[in-house]
């Protein structure tokens, strides 16, 4: 059984069903044929918006660099254990702070400035992150509260600053951001268009893989996630290992906000990079919580939410059907009875399922991780 | 819960209109103050309640709903949707209601029946909240124009709503008042019927309720199902009777607010309620400020009840345990 | 499968003397029945054609080692299970058990294992669960109480119904369970272990208790492991063994030897081949220990004890006297309130873990699930669990492939781990299997102390042995054991001295070559015994 059998039959499912759902919004003149070549034409701008042109394949992989940054750092959150739901508000803080330090620091060359202007959104976001870690870690404080309201508190928190001392001062600005960071702050180019953000996530992807799998580090860590008792006997420092879990998860999202702002806006706008929180969970459960799943989709969600913009130009549907499809997805994948239900597929295997369920590591993590 | 904790909500709650009075400007009267926050404290813990008592249904049968957002959501829409299609609102809450229990039913069968971890499937209910929310009012509504049916009108108790300063509280939405009257049937339902013994016991120990004979299984589902209702109702709130429109996301994370006012009112209605109170206090301090003249920034106040949120799952104020079998799926042999 | 006397229906007088008190049982045909019962759990045969009946007014006991599938047919005769062929039968009548509910309506009530009661809730609402009266809607509990009393009095249990479940004691609880089954009119009830957490005094009264039942009518059927019990306790005793009946006898024709044996299938060797220890120095130094358990209560209360080098030190008690909290203290899992543990001359009173591992201390822990192994991770992950941080399975944090498969082949030859695939999910292995990784681990390094906690617990026989041999093994290197059992079988065969727990107190201790049960039944239960030595060294 292939570990990648369930997922893409969730998303062909998912994908099905949301073709239905296409189908029924939209026009349906001269007979049922009519509606379904409907159909074939939204998927087809879908498929055309995300990869049918140089810019728009561009543009997808845009935007699948955020998202593999959060997603990873969710992955990292269950396999320690721990459900990350803060994404959102840890990607929040690592664009203000390393905005900050890009605009306000002008004096270092670029080699200086754009990783210390990173390293800040790494740490905000650690620290974000860890808050949550701890307290679970010290007070048993469940992390998916926790981390949601310190979304929230983050928001707020940007809110008043992007409003108050960040905010960029200059006569032309009208809305809630900073001032845009400095040259040297900024990441650059590897096509026009193209920032080389793209190489930093797949750089950090292989790291993640490698400590995760091949250090002392991931190994406590994935033991803390599926038994914190027994890495407590083999003489691991739970408390400390889940926090860092949380930190490390805590500053990829960190790092996504930054690179966000020193690739793309090149400054911090309040409501940008909104909407990464949910997402990025759907991506890592869609990718069995291992790196190459995940890698795999953060490239389909970012392609659906690319070629969704053309889709509502061709065909008049919201693009809020990709949320549905999302949805949808996730539904599948945390029910993977209901894809054997349908496509008739056995029983999964009891080994590396059985005890990593309803414990800590949710929705079954493949093992090796690759 | 103890008398110290309910102590130290009613202190906290105190502090807060307090705080209000003393940092308005003087141009508002003390008065007004008075009677604005308790009204309006009363008015936002409606949902907090409801869904505080959606989620206590669920968790005292052992199943964890951290789905009460999505719950709401959904049921905030569907209400809309019900009240604007047909003009009448009594169906529109009635709809909100049915959306509820049809997410409590997926949660039901995704979290008992399938075995799914129940914080996943609590999320996915999330999510496909916000999603086919998002998706449908777009669609649905800006598509065919549709306009709400308006608010509920509010019910006001003669005498009583006349009285100075408190006289407000007296005069209520009816799902405010639903929400009132559910406390006590809720603590009468769980803590003295038979059917509450059973609850209870599903939620405690499900092996030793199976032992005596009951159906784990169908007391879960129930539970859960009528815990959906009611958090139908907290829906039906926020597009019957606070905003005759449907924004998406428009319960901004308020059924996870009410979540942690059942943790913090350790599992039981009353607890629940009054740990509602006090969120709606600060959500009253938070919306009033500016009113009042308070020269403090409103994303601060707005941050406040999270923080609280936090501190209070920190066990800074003292721990309770929820029901000991919450969050895991019951394998009847 | 099935050998020794087995008379099926009346006709055959059984006239049964010893046991329970001489009082012949008359000689009806079963009240309860199980004619053919067969289970099949995936590709496991729990119960194969199986044979069994009680009759009105008589104790049968069901005899057998864990997996021999007593548990699986008590579910069957009590509706927690639905058989795969076969019938159960109630006076003769063929009848069909969808839940516990139908049971309990049939007469039949069951004493769990552990116990099913709960905990925040009184005596009486757990009684009433299922079957709450009630007045106008409302729980009406009045009347119950007073017939819970009553009932208790007749039976000679004395109980408070407005008592919570949870402040009482073990032995207490389980008389609720009696009392509950009563209350449902229960005519033949059913015990699955009930002495496991009982004192011999405690175990006593129980048989009391139901050498009363049984008098005035109640079919007794009676699970255990322990042969000396069945003995004392029972009209006739079926073995059961690999989920078949493996033979009928009366206890008169029995003796602890013969009934092992039906029990295994072979010969069993009840005692242990070992050389006489040679102690040298004191190894494990604990002195006026005083932990604190999970409600802040004081489990331990200010233990002394010294293990030497070479010796193997037993821990008899009763469970829940503390010895839990004492291992866990001891090996850093637990903080100490007051007092303090040295290896040798080193303190580790405050020591991790981790520090305690590399200091020479190993565990076996008590529950090898939760503490001991992480069930999806692999044999090859879990043979190194504690020691991934040294060198060679890492070096500069980059954990070693090669060394760690090369430490598995070996281990699991030398310990005879099956199946002897390093890559296979430990949560795969059979309970024995497990343990054995786990030992495996524990002993192929160099250990000057070693700590374990019911080691035997869930394992089959034949790993039994095994244990107990590189329990020996590693005293005759020199390392210093303290083995904490709930079996006293076991301590007697394996270690060098006892030492008794109770109440969180080392209340006596004694040389195990020249113990007695008696003396030692007697301190677990709180009595102190004359010849008590001096313990603390």
């Amino acid at each position: 059984m292939i570990g990648g059998l369930i997922p893409s039959l969730a998303i062909v499912t998912a994908l099905l069903i949301g073709g239905v759902i296409i189908w029924a919004s939209g026009p349906r003149l001269d007979g049922p044929w009519f509606g379904i070549w409907f159909v074939v034409e939204a998927y087809q701008a879908l498929v055309e918006g995300a990869f049918g042109s140089r810019a728009s394949t561009i543009d997808t992989v845009l935007r699948t660099v955020p998202y593999l940054f959060t997603g990873l750092a969710v992955m990292v959150g269950f396999r320690g254990g721990m459900f990350n739901i803060g994404a959102e508000g840890q990607l929040a803080v690592g664009a203000l702070a390393s905005a900050w330090v890009g605009f306000t620091v002008t004096s270092l060359p670029l080699i200086i400035h754009l990783p210390l202007v990173l390293l800040t959104g790494c740490l905000a976001g650690a620290i974000w992150g860890g808050i949550a870690g701890l307290l679970k870690a010290r007070t048993g404080a469940h992390e998916v509260i926790t981390t949601i309201m310190l979304n929230y508190v983050g928001g707020q928190l940007a809110a008043y600053l992007l409003n108050g001392v960040l905010r960029d001062r200059s006569p032309l600005n009208v809305i809630a951001q900073t001032p845009k960071v400095a040259e040297t702050a900024r990441l650059p180019d590897l096509i026009p268009g193209l920032h080389s953000g793209v190489i930093l996530v797949i750089g950090v992807a292989v790291l993640v893989w490698f400590v995760l799998w091949k250090t002392t580090m991931g190994f406590e860590l994935r033991m803390v996630g599926i038994n914190p008792d027994a890495a407590s006997y083999a003489g691991v420092n739970v408390v400390r290992r889940m926090t860092w879990a949380m930190g490390v998860s805590g500053l990829l999202a960190g790092l996504a906000g930054a690179v966000q702002v020193a690739g793309v806006n090149y400054r911090s706008t309040l409501g940008f990079n909104v909407g990464y929180g949910f997402d990025s969970i759907a991506i890592a459960l869609l990718g069995r919580n291992t790196v190459s799943g995940v890698v795999l989709s953060s490239i389909l969600f970012a392609a659906l939410r690319t070629g969704a913009t053309k889709l509502q130009f061709r065909t008049q549907i919201s693009t809020d059907i990709i949320s549905v499809i999302q949805a949808l997805v996730l539904l599948m994948i945390a029910a993977d009875q209901i894809i054997r239900w349908i496509y008739r597929i056995g029983p999964a295997q009891p080994e590396a399922v059985a005890d990593a369920t309803s414990t800590a590591a949710p929705v079954a993590s493949s093992e090796s991780g690759r | 819960m103890t008398r110290g904790r309910f102590a130290f909500i009613i202190g906290c709650i105190g502090l807060l209109i307090g705080g209000a009075e003393v940092l308005r400007s003087p141009d508002v009267s003390a008065s007004i103050v008075a009677a604005s926050m308790l009204a309006t404290m009363l008015r936002f813990a409606t949902p907090l309640t409801l869904g505080a008592l959606a989620g206590l249904l669920c968790e005292r049968s052992g199943v964890a709903n951290i789905a009460i957002e999505g719950m709401m959501l959904s049921a905030a829409f569907g209400a809309f949707l019900g009240a604007a299609a047909t003009k009448n609102l009594l169906i529109g809450v009635l709809a909100g209601m049915a959306v509820g229990v049809a997410m409590a039913t997926l949660h039901a069968w995704l979290s008992v029946t399938l075995r799914v971890d129940q914080i996943v499937s609590g999320t996915v209910i999330n999510i496909m909240a916000a999603g086919i929310t998002g998706f449908l009012s777009t669609e649905v509504v800006r598509r065919q124009a549709l306009v709400g049916a308006g608010l509920l009108p509010a019910l006001r108790i003669p005498v009583l709503a006349d009285l100075p300063v408190v006289g407000p509280v007296f005069q209520q939405q009816p799902i405010a008042w639903v929400a009132l009257l559910l406390v006590p049937i809720t603590h009468l339902v769980i803590f003295h019927t038979p059917w509450g013994l059973r609850l209870r016991s599903v939620g405690e120990l499900p092996r030793a309720a199976h032992a005596a004979g009951i159906n784990v299984i169908r007391t879960r589902y129930t539970a859960v199902m009528i815990g959906g209702a009611i958090a139908g109702i907290g829906g039906a709130y926020f597009t019957l009777e606070s905003v005759p429109a449907f924004e998406p996301l428009m319960t901004n994370g308020r059924g996870f607010i009410a979540l942690a006012a059942l943790i913090f009112g350790g599992w039981t209605p009353a607890g629940a309620w009054a740990a509602s109170l006090l969120f709606g206090a600060a959500n009253a301090l938070h919306i009033n400020a500016q009113q009042f003249g308070i020269p403090v920034p409103a994303q601060i106040v707005g941050m406040f009840p999270y923080l609280l949120t936090i501190v209070i799952l920190a066990g800074v104020i003292g721990r309770v345990s929820p029901p000991a079998a919450v969050g895991t799926p019951y394998e009847a042999d | 499968m099935g050998s020794g006397t087995h008379d099926r229906n009346a006709g055959l007088a059984m006239n049964v003397v010893g046991g329970s008190g001489g009082a012949p049982v008359p000689q009806e045909g079963y009240v309860l029945e199980a004619r053919g019962l067969t289970k099949r759990y995936g590709s496991l045969l729990a119960n194969k054609d199986v044979q069994f009946g009680v009759r009105r007014g008589e104790i049968v006991a069901l005899l057998g080692e864990n997996g021999a599938g007593k548990t699986t047919l008590m579910n069957m005769l009590f509706g927690m299970t639905a058989p795969d062929s076969g019938s159960v039968l109630i006076d003769g009548e063929a009848i069909r058990l969808q839940s516990p509910r139908d049971a309990l309506a049939l007469g039949i009530g069951m004493v769990h294992q552990h116990f099913m009661l709960v905990p925040p809730f009184t005596v009486a609402e757990n009684i009433a669960l299922g079957v709450e009266p009630s007045r106008r809607g409302m729980l009406d509990l009045g009347d119950l109480e007073a017939q819970i009393t009553a009932l208790g009095r007749r039976f000679g249990i004395d109980i408070d119904p407005r008592a919570f479940v949870k402040d009482l004691s073990v032995g207490q609880q389980q008389r609720v369970e009696i009392i509950k089954a009563l209350y449902r009119g229960a005519r033949v009830m059913i015990l699955d272990e009930p002495t496991a957490v009982l004192t011999p005094q405690e175990a006593d009264d129980l048989f009391k208790v139901l050498r009363g039942l049984a008098h005035e009518g109640t079919g007794i059927v009676f699970i255990s492991h322990k042969l000396r019990e069945v003995l004392d306790l029972a009209h006739r005793i079926v073995v059961m063994r690999r989920g078949a009946v493996a033979g009928e006898v009366l206890p008169r024709d029995a003796s602890p030897e013969s009934l092992a044996s039906l029990m295994v299938g072979r010969d069993v060797l009840l005692r242990v081949e070992k050389a006489k220890s040679v102690p040298g120095k004191p190894m494990i130094v604990v002195r006026d220990l005083v932990v604190n358990d999970d409600r802040r209560v004081r489990a331990v209360d200010g233990v002394s004890l010294s293990v030497r080098t070479g010796e193997i030190v037993g821990v008899a008690g009763v469970q829940g006297n503390g010895q839990t909290e004492l291992v866990e203290a001891i090996t850093g899992l637990r903080t100490t309130q007051s007092g303090s543990f040295h290896l040798s001359d080193r303190d580790l009173t405050r020591a991790t873990v981790r520090d305690r591992t590399d200091a020479g201390l190993a565990h076996i822990p008590e529950d090898r699930q939760r503490h001991g192994l992480v069930l999806p991770f692999t044999v090859e992950q879990n043979m190194i669990l504690n020691r991934y941080y040294r060198a060679p399975f890492s070096r500069w944090l980059v954990m070693q492939a090669k060394a760690m498969r090369d430490q598995a082949r070996d281990l699991v030859g030398r310990f005879d781990v099956r199946p002897a695939n390093p890559e296979a999910p430990v949560g795969s292995l059979s309970g024995g299997n497990k343990q054995k990784v786990i030992i495996a681990r524990e002993l192929s390094r160099d250990v000057r102390a070693l700590v374990a906690a019911q080691p035997t617990r869930g394992v089959d026989v034949g790993s039994i042995e095994f244990i107990h041999g590189a329990l020996i093994a590693a005293r005759d290197a020199g390392a210093a054991v303290l083995l904490v059992s709930a079996e006293l079988d076991e301590l007697l065969a394996v270690s060098d001295r006892i030492m008794v727990m109770f109440r969180g107190r080392i209340v006596g201790a004694v040389d195990s070559a020249t113990a007695s049960r008696e003396d030692i039944g007697l301190m677990m239960a709180g009595g102190v015994s004359p010849e008590v030595e001096s313990v603390t060294r």
